[in-house]
């Protein structure tokens, strides 16, 4: 069920170049971030901070952020090798975040929406008291409002640091979604990668309308977990969002570049909206300007990155 | 999930047995010659049999969580299948999620007991080597959460209260699993369970683990046994991530507060229920007669609830569980 670190990116020399997690590729970190941080030579997804999704996702200048101050505390005394208070305290000063995730009103392509986006840069996006707290009153907010519910999950499960306390935020949470939708409201979750343990086994999986994102890691155990178990080597595209689809456990996969129009597309379905008239064209912010791409330093050696995001281990 | 594979001695947690099993055969041996009337020998009997309650008492007062976690997995805990034989007057076995198959690490069937008419819901571990393995070690697939929800839903229907038996390291991780959607069925689970509108009475016999045990772990009342424990991971898995060795697990268990000591303390369960001296491995009946005892008070109180102030209130117990700091209740 829970959470655990990824393998850090590899930055290339001065910061100007990254490599794609996938395919090895050497990507212009200006021009891969104007991207949406999705690999141009094989569209890999590379997982997005919370902040960046708002603002791609969010009509401009309609997120009114919500419960922000709200803290985790550290009611199990939990000490591995940093105390969990302590780790707390840095985490919030490396992402200026509170914790793992965003929650507040917005709009997509005009339709008022309750949405939620956890951030993965903030302990793994590790569900705990505050994730599960925000969400309840996110879900109990969009109630009040009449509001439906967008969640964007991307988490390595419930936060061991809070122990029993964080496997109840899956029930806090699907207990939120029932009132909501017992209410007549609709709710969307978006699968991000990764989005595994505690949060796929819990809101992420129950919502009206399940959305992944290409290439996106979502399941119950961690990759690493299973091949331990069964002894055997996984096959190919395992647990992946197009596998996943396959399986018929979600609705549609939606490419980044594409998802805020689709949002606008459900949203519309869910909200007895027209959904043509989502797709008249809006105000949005202006265009960047195309980033002249440099040509490529030397790769380092090692040759190859490597072809995926390392697998997170799971219970 | 913990494999049942030998451990190192450094983490072998059922140590504090040994002298306290010594000590029973010793008891054992000495009755045996006392066949006859040897009044001495009978005085010496009662003196190591007070000895031993003595010592047990002990042992038992100052587990380590890690100690406890071992007891919890004791071969001779009572298991579900145990409950079932002991504890009910009438059991007719349910199978099947009627879409898949028939996962055998779930039970379910109609209960009786006392005259009061139950679901009951449980992990099943198995008791010999072939059971063990056709129950999986207790460790579910997608299709036992789904045969607990149709059964659930079928209850509900007919009026009957439902019992959740709560014993699994944890939902089973392999590839079926996840092709079936292990995490939807859990999660599916954990909602529904918010809406079924009959008495939902659970009670953690020996592993809570995880996910896998809050699939049929959402109730109106929880309990936990003395020596049971409820984790969001194992301790084993648990120090394998944050320790990197799974040699850690002691320290894990600490950390994690994971005996129903703690989730009591944190306000996650309503009730522990005292297991017999020395364990409910050295006296199951016992052990079955206090949790049938608690059952049955559990059920009679919540029956007598109206069903929408019964789901009211189950909302509310689970919405108040891990209260951030800065959250201003109106
Ligand atoms: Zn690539």
């Amino acid at each position: 069920m829970a959470w655990t670190r990824f393998g850090k990116k590899k930055d290339m020399p001065g910061n100007l170049w990254t490599k794609c997690e996938s395919c090895g590729a050497l990507l212009f970190r200006k021009e891969f971030e104007q991207r949406h941080r999705v690999c141009g030579t094989c569209g890999y997804h590379f997982t997005l901070p919370a902040r960046e999704r708002i603002a791609i996702t969010v009509d401009p200048g309609s997120f009114a952020e919500m419960w922000t101050g709200l803290l985790a505390e550290d009611v199990l005394a939990f000490n591995d090798r940093v105390p969990y208070g302590e780790k707390l305290a840095q985490t919030r000063q490396k992402t200026g975040e509170d914790d793992a995730l965003v929650a507040g009103a917005a709009a997509v392509k005009g339709i008022p929406c309750a949405l939620g986006v956890m951030n993965f840069q903030f302990l793994g996006g590790s569900m705990g008291m505050v994730v599960g707290e925000k969400i309840a009153l996110l879900c109990e907010h969009a109630q009040a409002q009449r509001l439906p519910v967008v969640l964007v999950a991307c988490s390595g499960g419930a936060r061991m640091h809070e122990g029993a306390v964080s496997l109840m935020q899956m029930a806090k949470t699907c207990s939120a979604l029932t009132r909501l939708h017992r209410a007549g409201l609709p709710s969307i979750s978006v699968l991000t990668h990764p989005t595994t343990g505690g949060v796929t086994a819990s809101f992420a999986s129950v919502c009206d309308l399940l959305i992944a994102e290409p290439g996106a890691l979502i399941g119950f155990a961690g990759p690493r977990v299973i091949a331990t178990t069964i002894k055997k080597e996984l096959p190919k595209g395992f647990q992946r969002a197009e596998f996943l689809l396959e399986k018929g456990q979600v609705d549609r996969i939606v490419p980044r570049a594409q998802m805020r129009d689709e949002l606008a597309r459900l949203l519309a379905y869910a909200t007895g909206r027209d959904p043509v008239a989502a797709f008249a064209p809006q105000p949005v912010a202006a265009e960047p300007e195309p980033v002249a791409v440099p040509a490529a330093p030397e790769p380092p050696p090692g040759g190859k990155g490597r072809r995926r995001a390392r697998p997170p281990k799971d219970g | 999930m913990s494999e049942p594979s030998a451990r190192p001695a450094a983490q072998d947690g059922l140590a504090f047995e040994r002298p306290l099993n010594e000590l029973q055969t010793k008891i054992a041996e000495l009755r045996k010659l006392n066949s006859g009337s040897h009044l001495e020998l009978a005085g010496e009997i009662d003196l190591l049999e007070d000895r031993l309650r003595r010592q047990t008492a002990e042992v038992y007062a100052q587990l380590s969580p890690w100690e406890r976690v071992n007891v919890a997995r004791h071969a001779e805990r009572p298991l579900t299948s145990d409950y079932i034989q002991l504890m009910l007057d009438d059991f007719v076995e349910l199978h099947g999620d009627r879409v898949f198959g028939d996962d055998r690490a779930i039970v379910t069937g109609f209960a009786c007991m006392e005259g009061l008419r139950f679901l009951l819901v449980g992990h099943r571990k198995g008791k010999t080597v072939k059971d063990r393995l056709a129950c999986n070690f207790g460790c579910a697939h997608p299709e036992g959460y789904r045969k607990a929800m149709q059964k659930m839903r079928l209850a509900e229907k007919l009026g009957l209260p439902i019992v959740s038996f709560i014993n699994t390291p944890g939902a089973y991780p392999g590839i079926g699993a996840e092709e079936r959607g292990q995490a939807a069925a859990i999660a599916r689970n954990i909602l529904d369970m918010f809406e079924i509108r009959v008495p939902i009475v659970c009670m953690v016999i020996g592993e809570g683990g995880s996910g896998g045990a809050l699939g049929i772990g959402v109730g109106d009342r929880v309990g936990m046994l003395e020596n049971s424990y409820y984790s969001v991971i194992s301790p084993e898995g648990c120090a394998a991530i944050l320790w990197k060795s799974g040699d850690k697990a002691p320290e894990a268990a600490e950390a994690l507060k994971l005996t129903s000591k703690d989730l009591l303390r944190l306000g996650l369960v309503d009730k522990v229920v005292e297991e017999p001296l020395g364990g409910a491995h050295r006296d199951p009946k016992g052990a079955v007669e206090r949790v049938k005892r608690q059952i049955l008070e559990w059920l009679r109180e919540l029956m007598a609830l109206p069903v929408d102030e019964l789901l009211a209130r189950r909302h509310r117990k689970f919405r108040g569980m891990g209260t951030p700091i800065g959250v201003t209740r109106a």
